[in-house]
Parts: C-alpha cells; structure tokens; sequence
C-alpha cells in the first residue's frame, strides 16, 4: 500500500507526459479550431441591447432557408480583451468598406465599461448583444476572445475565426467568402 | 570567428560534463575517491567553456555581427546597447544558452563552496548535476544552436519584439533562470541522496540554503515582470493567470513549501519523503515551465520553434529527467526511515498545513494551466480557463494559508496548543479586527473581499511582529528595554522570516488595494483640460513627438493634483511608441507612486480634432505590492547570510578549517 504512494508521483508524470507525447505526434494543430457549428443554422440565443439606442440580435435577425437575409459577420468582443483592441479598426474598416453588417457580441463583459470602450474606439456594429453571464458565449462556440462568425443568408455559420482578424487573414479568409456569399444573393 | 570559438566552447563543455555526468558517480559508487574529485575540476571548467561562449554570443550582438542568423533576427544596429545584451537572451536560442551557463554556475558554486559535504554526496549531486547538463547542451547543439551563420549577412536585424525592450524585461529573464535552474541543485541533491539512500539534517542543512537563494531570485524574477505587466501593458493589472506567468508561479509555490519543509527535516528528522518529493518537483515544474510553456508547447506543439524536432527532443530530455528521477523515487523513497512523531497542533503540523496548502494552490494553478488541454484531448471540447477560476480556486486557499502563517511561527516543536499560541496573537488578532472595522467604515462594507485582504494582511504583520518581539522577550523577567536590545542580536534567520512574512503582508495589501479598491477612467480630453479622477484632478498639459534612438513617440505630460489645490503637483509622462523596425506599438504608462497609491495615465489615439484618448487609474497601495516582493527577497538573502547556515555541518579542525571558505553552500 505505502508502495502504491511513492509510485503515485510517477504514474501522474506517466500521465502528463503521454498527454505531451501523444499531442506533439498525433495532434492537430491547436491553433486550428474546429466548430461544430460550422455548416449548421446559428443558435437560437436571444440577445439583449448592450445600448439603449441600438437593438440586440438573436435568431430572427439572420435569414433562414426561406427567408434569405444579407449575410452576416458576428465579432465577439469585450473590453478586458487586449487583442479585441488591436483588431478593432479592421473590424470597422469591414463594416465600411464591404456593406456588410457586422453584429457585436459584447460577452462576460461591465456594461459601462464596454460602453466607454466603444465610445473610445468608436462603435461598427449594427448590432449589439450583450451577453455578461457568457450564456450564449456557449451557444456559439465561442473560443476565445475575440472571434469572428461569417453568418449566410440562409442563417448558417460558414466560417469562424479565432482571434484577433488581421489585413492579410481578412484578405485571404474572409473576403472571398463575404464576396462569394455576396455575389450569390 | 569569434561565433566559431564560442560554438567549439559550447561543444567542449558538453565533453566536460560528459565526462562529469560518468566518472564521479562511478567513483562514488565504487569508492574511488580520485574519481570522485575529478567532479570539481570539471563542473568549473564547464563553467569557464559556457562563459566563453556566452560572451561570445553577447560579442556578436554588441558588434551587430548580422552573419550569425541569431543576431539578424532578434537584434537591430540601432538599438540601445542595454537591449543589445538582453537581446542575447531575449529568444529560444540565446535563452537556451543562457540556461545551461546558469546551470554549470550553479555546478561550479556546488565545487567551490562545497567543501563540507560528505565526499560521496558531492559526486554523486554534481554528476546529477552534469547529467542535466548533457541533455540540454545536446539539445542545444543539435536543434537550437545560436551560433548558425547566415550567407550572405544581411545589412540590417528585424530587431527584437519592442515590448522585450524595456529595463524591466532586460533581468526578468536572468533572475528568473537563477531561480529556476538554482533548484536544479535542489534536485540534484535530492537524487543523489536517493542514490545514497541517506536523508537527515545534514542533508536539510546543506540543501536549505540553496532553496533560499532559488527562491529568493525566483520571487525578484516574478515580481519583474509582474511589474514590467504592470507599467508597459497598460492595463493597470499586475496578475494575469496567463500559462507563462503560471509556469514561473508553480515552481515558486512548490520552492516556498520547500523553504519550510526543508527545516522540519533540519530540525525534526522527519517528513523526508515528502521533501525529497518537492525538490524534484520543484525543479520538474521549472523544466515544464522553461521549456513547455515558455516555447508555446503547451498552446500549441507545432508553435515550438515550428521545429516539431526540438519538440521531441525536449519531451526525451523531460521524460528521462523527470520519469527517471520519480521512478528512483518511487523505488528508494520506501527504505528511508522515518523521523520523529508529531501532534497536529505544533511547529510541524503548521509547516505540514503550510506545505499542503502551498501544494494544492500549486495543484490548483496546474489544473487550470492544462486542464482546457486534457478535456481536449480526452472529449474533443475547448473551454479557456481565465482569472475567474483562479480568483475562485485559489484565493480560498491563500486565506487558510496566510491566517495559519501568523500562528505556525509561534507554535513550539513537537506538541503545541493552540488555545496558547492563539492567547499570544491577542494584540495580532485585536489590530486585525480593528483594522477591519475601519476599511469597514471608510468603505462603507461594499466590498467585502478588500476587507477580508487587509485584514489577513494586518492579521499578518501583527502575528510576525509578536513573534519576533517574543524571540527578544522569551520571559516576563526580561524587561522591555533589555527586550529591545535583544531584538538586534536576534539571528538573521529570525529576521529573515520577520521580513519575508510581512513582504507577504505587504504584497496581500497591495494586491488588494490595486485589485479591488482601483478608480478607473476612459475618456477623451484635450490638452489644458482637466479631468478629476478618485480625489486627483489630471490636467493633460500638452502632447508631443519625441524620437528615442529606435521608436518615434507621442509623449502627453500630465500634471496631477489633488482635488481642489492649485500649483504643484505631480508631472507624469506617457508615452505611445512605435518602433522603426517593426512598426509595432507600445504603451509606456505614466506612473506617479506615493506610498499609498499609484497614479497612472496612458495615453491613446488622437482623434483627429486636438482630442486624445486617455485612460487613468489611480491605484491604492499599488506600490506595495513590489516593497513587499522586495522585502520577502531581502528576507529570503538575509536568512541566507546567516552563520548557522553556513556553520551547521561539525567543523574539521586544523589546517582543513582553513581552506574551508565561509560561503553559503554548507
């Protein structure tokens, strides 16, 4: 028995060290993250204005198979987030510059404090949930902070990206696609 | 050619420590004490090959030699010679480099100051020492070697990630690297008396004061770039959770626990088994840390180095480091004997609470640092852990631990009672509570958590100032003023403790002043105006250009007042810099520290009109918080100079005392 304790230590690093060996030969790149999401309608999640002036957003906002809506870009942002800051500008640059909506998910976040954040950074979206219990954070999926949702006309999730956005993933990921969606409807 | 030499010293000491690593456990087990001596001649001419190639890596940056590839991708020509230097460390290679120089240092101090150790002892802990030392110089050499030229030399560096660039970052990674690779020795100990299957006080004694001097550089190194955090992010915060600081902040938990089992064994000839088990997981956690999360393993294989070689290679040198010390663990750990019994309530049962509380936040931090990558692998799920776990988990472990850490000290060896030692706290315990009483008034009870900090942090100081004015007044027939005079005569290990118990007060305090008690404000201002803030009205006087040798910078002056004064007041200077070479930005806050808060401004983006982005805090008892990490590290460097440390093991008389140099290594 007294045995059995001394070997403990080694049977945890045994553990730990399968886990390493196992994700340095067989795993996938981590930094590739799969959604399930991905393909399927978005969550059926109601959110709540962030702003009194600007309207929430839940299911009924995307399109659905039959009834096709412009599609969509969905950014999860917060105002403790350090990358949301850095990818900010571009996120506003996307909203100007390809006419495409770009709904905000404010998740687990001070009300007031994403408020001065936006006043101070300045506000894109269209729309602003707002979700400070991170409820429909696990609707979506969502990773990590931020992330970005491509959202069809038909109300399906068609590419997530988590992260901050930068010029040249925009230009390669995210673009084409917004066009592609763009020229089909 | 100078890369040349510093690549074939790199090679020899490699030789060396092979050579190291073989003869002197073979002479240790054999009883050849010639071989055994050879371990000495060897650890310091490791040392001596490493130094040259170190100072030959620090050669090429400071000349900019853009043929050694290294230079070219960390180093710019225009960069400030202080972050020339630190750039030699500022990246895989270098750092690595660094590394295995810290770890022959350690080697060589061991030859050198050693000389009281039992001669078997010695060899076996320094061929330990040398093995480590085998798997890394090979693994450097083989996967990561600094000094890879580059033809044809480019013209120019890409110069190193600005934020590196910084005073406070400069030493970060040196301190922290003496700490980590200081229980290196810890370690080596500890398994060389596996081998020897001897663990007594002796022992204790000659490995405590190697644990201090690890831990004291340790906590120096964190609460660097806790600082650095603190003033070049920008954000205010000190403590982020995030896999890096974690792996610092494990080993340093399980180094603390260390620190004080290390006395029961000294002492009390007991908990051996234990302590031999957090030398080697002390120093495990610090190889994880170093090379695992630090590399970016643990977020993702493939980021480290995008060489998935060097991934293998360094998972080979933790699994036979690590696996192998465990397993000669789980094999000789059973014959030790135990020591002497306890009670719960005593000078032991105390130090066994403190270690299984500083084990389980370690426990704790683990989890959260791995756990998202367990539940993926095992269900395919991905969750991030943040703060709000940490704040959840480990904060209720402090509490217990901090409160414990008053009484532990008072109570006797052996068999305490605690209704007594609790009796001795009672001025403790009523300035504990008056001091709750009145953050309870002045804040009105809104926060309940800043008052539980300053009361744990009062309740602290009070219990390690009563323990100490106890040691001077042992009695009531000593009278207070002969009490007071004692207190200077007091060993310096008593004042070590005093001082690294309140420094955790202090840190407590801090950290709950700047946590919980922070007045916060973004806003958009034009210079001359004036925006009040927590009492202090911040005047943006103007916004400059200013050029530093690599960066350009906006620079906005404050001046800050108290509310309702005119004249004076306190100049800060923010800055926005943007690098040449990368065009990369970062924020240099403007701080104003007064012994009761912090005063800090960033600047931020102008918008176009005159206007610009300012974001202020002021911070309560913010400075705190790097008085109490120094006064733990003073604690920690006293309690190391102090005379039993270095005296404990019997002196050999005659001329053997004489060669005998009075350093800290017995």
């Amino acid at each position: 028995m007294k045995r059995i304790l001394f070997l403990l230590p080694l049977g945890l690093f045994i553990i730990v060290a399968g886990y390493f060996a196992w994700q340095l030969l067989y795993g996938r790149d981590p930094r590739i993250i799969p959604s399930a999401l991905i393909g399927n309608p978005v969550p059926e999640t109601e959110l709540p204005p962030l702003k009194d002036d600007k309207p929430g957003f839940g299911r009924a906002d995307f399109g659905s198979p039959d009834a096709e809506k412009a599609p969509v870009l969905v950014n999860v942002f917060a105002s403790w987030c350090g990358p949301c800051r850095a990818e900010h500008p571009f996120v506003t640059a996307l909203a100007k510059q390809e006419s495409i909506e770009v709904y905000g998910l404010n998740a687990k976040d001070n009300r007031q404090a994403a408020l001065d954040w936006l006043r101070d950074l300045g506000d894109p979206y269209a729309k602003i949930g707002f979700d400070p219990q991170g409820k429909a954070v696990l609707d979506w999926g969502v990773y990590g902070y931020p992330e970005t949702y491509l959202v069809n006309g038909r109300g399906e999730i068609v590419f997530k990206h988590v992260g901050p956005l930068y010029p040249d993933l925009i230009e390669r990921e995210l673009l084409p696609r917004i066009r592609a969606l763009k020229g089909e409807g | 050619m100078i890369a040349e030499i510093g690549h074939f010293a790199m090679t020899l000491a490699l030789g060396l420590a092979l050579f190291q690593a073989i003869l002197p456990m073979a002479g240790a087990a054999r009883g050849e004490p010639r071989w055994m001596k050879l371990a000495e001649p060897a650890a310091i001419g490791q040392l001596a090959c490493l130094l040259v190639a170190f100072v030959a890596l620090t050669n090429a940056y400071v000349t900019s030699d853009f043929s050694v590839r290294n230079v070219v991708e960390n180093s710019h020509s225009l960069k400030p010679l202080l972050y020339k230097v630190s750039g030699v460390w500022g990246n895989h290679e270098g750092s690595l480099l660094l590394w295995v120089t810290v770890l022959a240092l350690f080697g060589a101090l061991v030859a050198v100051f050693g000389r009281k150790l039992p001669p078997g002892l010695k060899a076996r802990t320094l061929s330990v020492q040398a093995m480590i030392a085998v798997g890394f110089l090979l693994f450097t050499l083989l996967t990561s070697n600094p000094f890879e030229r580059m033809i044809p030399a480019p013209l120019e560096g890409r110069d190193l990630n600005p934020l590196l660039q910084d005073p406070g970052l400069a030493f970060h990674p040196p301190m922290l690297y003496i700490g980590y690779v200081g229980l290196s020795v810890v370690f080596s100990f500890a398994v060389a008396a596996l081998i020897e299957g001897k663990v007594d006080a002796a022992w204790a004694r000659w490995v405590r004061p190697w644990t201090l001097l690890a831990w004291s550089f340790l906590t120096a190194g964190i609460a660097l770039g806790s600082w650095w955090a603190y003033y070049e992010l920008g954000w205010g915060g000190f403590w982020y959770w995030d896999p890096v600081e974690n792996a610092s902040f494990m080993p340093w938990l399980l180094a603390t626990a260390l620190l004080h089992s290390a006395i029961v064994v000294e002492k009390r000839d007991t908990l051996k088994t234990w302590t031999i088990l957090l030398a080697i997981m002390a120093f495990s956690l610090s190889l994880i840390g170093t090379f695992l999360v630090r590399s970016g393993v643990l977020t993702s294989v493939h980021a480290f180095a995008s060489d998935p070689d060097r991934g293998i290679f360094i998972l080979l040198l933790l699994a036979i480091s690590i696996g192998g010390s465990l397993a000669l663990y789980a094999w000789r750990a059973p014959t030790l004997t135990a020591g002497g019994l306890f009670r719960p309530i005593s000078r032991e049962g105390a130090l066994v609470l403190n270690n299984l509380l500083l084990a389980a936040a370690a426990g704790t931090v683990f989890l959260g640092t791995l756990y998202p990558l367990f539940l993926e692998v095992v269900t395919g799920d991905k969750i991030s852990v943040g703060p709000p776990y940490f704040n959840a988990t480990f904060v209720p472990i402090m509490i217990p631990l901090l409160i414990a850490l008053g009484v532990g000290p008072l109570m006797p060896w052996k068999r305490g009672d605690l209704p007594q030692a609790l009796r001795i706290l009672t001025a403790a315990f009523v300035g504990a509570v008056a001091v709750t009483a009145v953050t309870a008034v002045a804040i009105l009870g809104e926060l309940g958590y800043a008052l539980i900090g300053f009361a744990v942090a009062a309740w602290l100081v009070g219990a390690a100032a009563t323990e100490l004015w106890r040691r001077a007044k042992p009695t009531s027939r000593v009278s207070a003023g002969d009490a007071f005079g004692r207190l200077f005569k007091l060993s310096r290990a008593s004042w070590g403790m005093t001082a690294a118990h309140v420094g955790v007060a202090i840190v407590v305090a801090g950290a709950t002043g700047t946590t919980l008690l922070t007045a916060e404000l973004i806003t958009k201002t034009r210079p001359g105006e004036t925006v009040t803030l927590g009492g202090y009205a911040f005047t943006l006087e103007d916004v400059t250009e200013a050029r530093g040798p690599n960066y350009g910078a906006q620079r906005g002056t404050f001046t800050v007042r108290e509310e309702g004064t005119v004249g004076g007041g306190q100049v800060l200077t923010a800055e926005r810099r943007v690098y040449v070479a990368s065009g990369q930005e970062t924020t240099e806050a403007g701080i104003g520290s007064s012994m009761m808060r912090d005063l800090y401004a960033v600047i931020g983006d102008s918008d176009g009109s005159g206007g610009y982005t300012i974001r202020l805090y002021v911070k309560p008892l913010a400075p705190w918080l790097w008085i109490g990490s120094a006064l733990m590290v003073l604690g920690g460097l006293l309690s190391l100079s102090d005379r039993r440390l270095r005296i404990g093991a019997p002196v050999r008389s005659g001329t053997a005392s004489a060669t005998s140099a009075p350093a800290p290594a017995e």
